[in-house]
């Protein structure tokens, strides 16, 4: 299909993705972006680059990661068969150690030995701090207050793999703050310093580059899904925060025609609560964190708190290619609440005897929703983007059960 | 001449450094945004700047994040900000008021409306943090055709290159940022500075103003030579912070003002002699 900009295959270009995406920041950063983007375009370039990124991936990170059929739960939505990509096997759980492996090599390579990022669920941060550890990299993870109680064991996890974990007492005491908190230190440290962007938000060059560090994802789910069946599937479903695990699956089949894309958003307690985070759905264009995108904001233009019961979606902003491609409409972006995606989590586990991700279980209960709209011989394939290990507290509060 | 142009050129006849203080609009609430704009010029101010409230002051360091948090717990909003300019300058027809914000104030406004809007309060020019040069392609136009000046920021690590480029899109005066850091970090190497604004003296005819980082009077005196204006902001607003809610919060504001009037004053005195 045609593409809107240059900058949707090419992030070393503009970085923008119809009129979202761009560098909206303050003049100290500019520099360090430019040094970036051409630093990336440049490695880009180079073999070695690839191949130490594709060595990571194999021997640290375990990939590919398998393409599972989930018979169990596709007899229950009683439809098209559902297919898992398993980025919960992937080491430390989730999709987010493609993206980071990806960034800590080119780090090392720009010669830079401290590493900041910011975190949310914690899963970029324990992705962060575990490439920083093999790697010998010092590392500071920015975790809003609030996280850093929801999160306590990923807040453990970082710890134990050496990294400095800096709570964020400002603002909503989450994500965006602690975003906000990891751009200003980079501000403050720009010389040694590398930021590590989780998703495929925040200015130019970072939505380009996460993206073509998960497209692993689809790339593998695309050749798996045709050794399995010989053909493409009808649908592909992820959720979507800022979008780096639906970018990662969505991207490698975004020229097949065929193939449908769903994004999944936080409807947390229901659109009409206004407790959400579905910017997509929801939201308007705005300016937040370096980028155009859809946001959540007020009138005025300022930030709103969200809601979701899983903190990875907790986030008013989404990636700039996400709202191209929703303009575009190539995808299609739907809304799942906290109360269908703990039913989805519950289902999973004892359908599949796999324990999603709360993120993850907004991808599934759309997914089985579809499923069941459609006919036996299609196939739906869903980004099982992470596992729930990191969520079981979460799920036993629900029940009342302290763990 | 632009009433900015025109403060310059008055300050360089008299031989003096302009002083530009930073008050975050609204804070502590936006019914005293007005009294306390009109006690920074009794106390020396030549330029003032006016903070547009944003839920996310990226570029901002603690202080004045916390006081877009007062101005926003008070409900302030960009209209009431106009309407504070506008009443400001009833009495004030001189001295000139920047607004420094967000783009998102702009881009939910609209780019044409809130310049068009800015204009007729009486703002003289507008310096967004976030959008740079490459990205005010809608507020360009519409500032030049209503007389409002872009005010884009220069950082250390500004490449020459791109100076040329910064300086080109700009208008009013550049705005050096003199260190790697958000607005209140760290601590200020003069030479390095005087360094940065010659850089930027090869680059373009405009004054050019210098901040981030000057907490005190004696900071300010030592940037007074180097520059045509110093901008001072965490330190004043710290005030606000601590004395907002006690009496006597104007005078506290006008007599810090002046003694930063008084020091880079001095400083100039000194240097002439």
């Amino acid at each position: 299909m045609a593409t809107a900009s240059d900058g949707r295959e090419d992030p070393a270009a503009e970085g923008r993705f119809g009129r979202y995406g761009g560098r909206f920041v303050s003049e100290t950063l500019i520099g360090p972006l430019e040094e970036l983007t051409e630093a990336y375009a440049e490695a880009r370039q180079d073999p070695a680059f690839q191949a130490e990124i594709d060595r990571e991936l194999r021997d640290f990170v375990g990939r590919p990661t398998p393409l599972y059929l989930a018979e169990r739960l596709t007899r229950r939505a009683g439809g098209a068969r559902i297919y898992l990509k398993r980025e919960d096997l992937a080491h430390t759980g989730a999709h987010k150690i493609n993206n980071t492996v990806g960034q800590a090599v080119l780090a090392a390579r720009m010669g830079k030995r401290r590493i900041i990022a910011e975190t949310g669920a914690g899963q970029h941060g324990v992705a962060t701090a575990t490439v920083a550890a093999r790697m010998g990299l010092e590392c500071v993870i920015y975790m809003g207050a609030d996280d850093v109680q929801r999160q306590a064991a990923n807040v453990y996890r970082m710890r134990l793999l050496g990294a400095e974990v800096r709570p964020v007492e400002t603002g909503t005491r989450t994500l965006k703050d602690a975003l906000n908190e990891a751009m200003r230190d980079w501000v403050a440290h720009i010389d040694d310093t590398f930021y590590i962007i989780g998703t495929v938000a925040g200015p130019h060059p970072y939505p380009g580059l996460v993206r073509d560090l998960q497209r692993v994802i689809g790339v593998e789910a695309r050749r798996q899904v045709q050794e399995a069946e010989g053909r493409l599937p009808d649908a592909v479903v992820a959720c979507v925060g800022g979008g780096s695990n639906a970018l990662g699956i969505f991207h490698p089949f975004i020229d097949d025609a065929e193939v449908a894309l769903y994004g999944v958003e936080a409807g947390g307690e229901g659109l009409d609560s206004g407790r959400h985070a579905a910017p997509l759905t929801a939201g308007q264009p705005g300016i937040l964190h370096g980028a155009r995108s859809y946001l959540m904001e007020s009138p005025e233009g300022q930030i709103l708190g969200t809601h979701s019961i899983s903190a990875g979606l907790d986030y008013p902003g989404v990636g700039p290619e996400h709202a191209w491609l929703k303009d575009s409409g190539r995808a299609q972006y739907a809304t799942v609440t906290d109360e269908q995606a703990l039913a989805a989590f519950h289902r999973l586990c004892r359908d599949e005897g796999i324990l999603p991700a709360l993120e993850t279980s907004h991808a599934l209960a759309y997914a089985e929703e579809l499923a069941a709209g459609l006919s036996p011989e299609q196939l739906v394939v869903v980004n099982l983007s992470g596992r729930g290990d990191k969520d079981i507290a979460t799920v036993a509060a629900q029940e009342g059960i302290e763990l | 001449m632009s009433r900015i142009a025109e403060r310059f050129r008055s300050c360089r006849a008299a031989g003096r450094t302009a002083l530009v203080p930073y008050i975050t609009g609204g804070d502590p609430a936006p019914g005293r945004t007005v009294e306390l704009m009109h006690a920074l010029v009794a106390g020396g101010a030549d330029i003032l700047e006016l903070g547009v409230p944003f839920s996310d002051p990226m570029a901002d360091g603690p202080v004045i994040q916390a006081a877009c948090g007062r101005a926003l717990a008070a409900g302030t909003t960009p209209e009431q900000l106009l309407e504070a300019v506008r009443r400001f300058r009833a009495d004030d027809p001189g001295t000139p008021v920047i607004l420094m914000g967000y783009a998102n104030s702009l881009e939910a406004a609209g780019y044409r409306a809130f310049v068009e809007r800015a204009a007729a309060a009486g703002v003289d020019g507008l310096l967004t943090v976030d959008l740079p040069p490459e990205e005010a392609g809608e507020l360009a136009p519409a500032a030049a055709e209503h007389g409002v000046d872009l005010i884009y920021l220069v950082a250390p690590n500004t490449s020459a290159a791109r100076l040329e480029r910064v300086c080109a899109g700009a208008s009013g005066f550049i705005y050096a940022v003199a260190l790697k850091g958000v607005t209140g970090a760290g601590s200020l190497d003069a030479g390095a500075v005087a360094g940065q604004v010659a850089a930027i003296r090869e680059a373009t005819d405009l004054p050019i103003a210098v901040g981030f980082g000057v907490r005190d009077p004696e900071s300010a005196a030592t940037l007074a030579p180097v520059a045509d204006a110093v901008v001072v902001g965490s330190a004043l607003v710290r005030l606000i912070g601590e004395h907002g809610d006690a009496p006597g919060l104007a005078e506290r504001l006008r007599d810090a003002v002046g003694a930063l009037r008084r020091a880079m004053d001095q400083t100039q005195a000194e240097g002439g002699s």
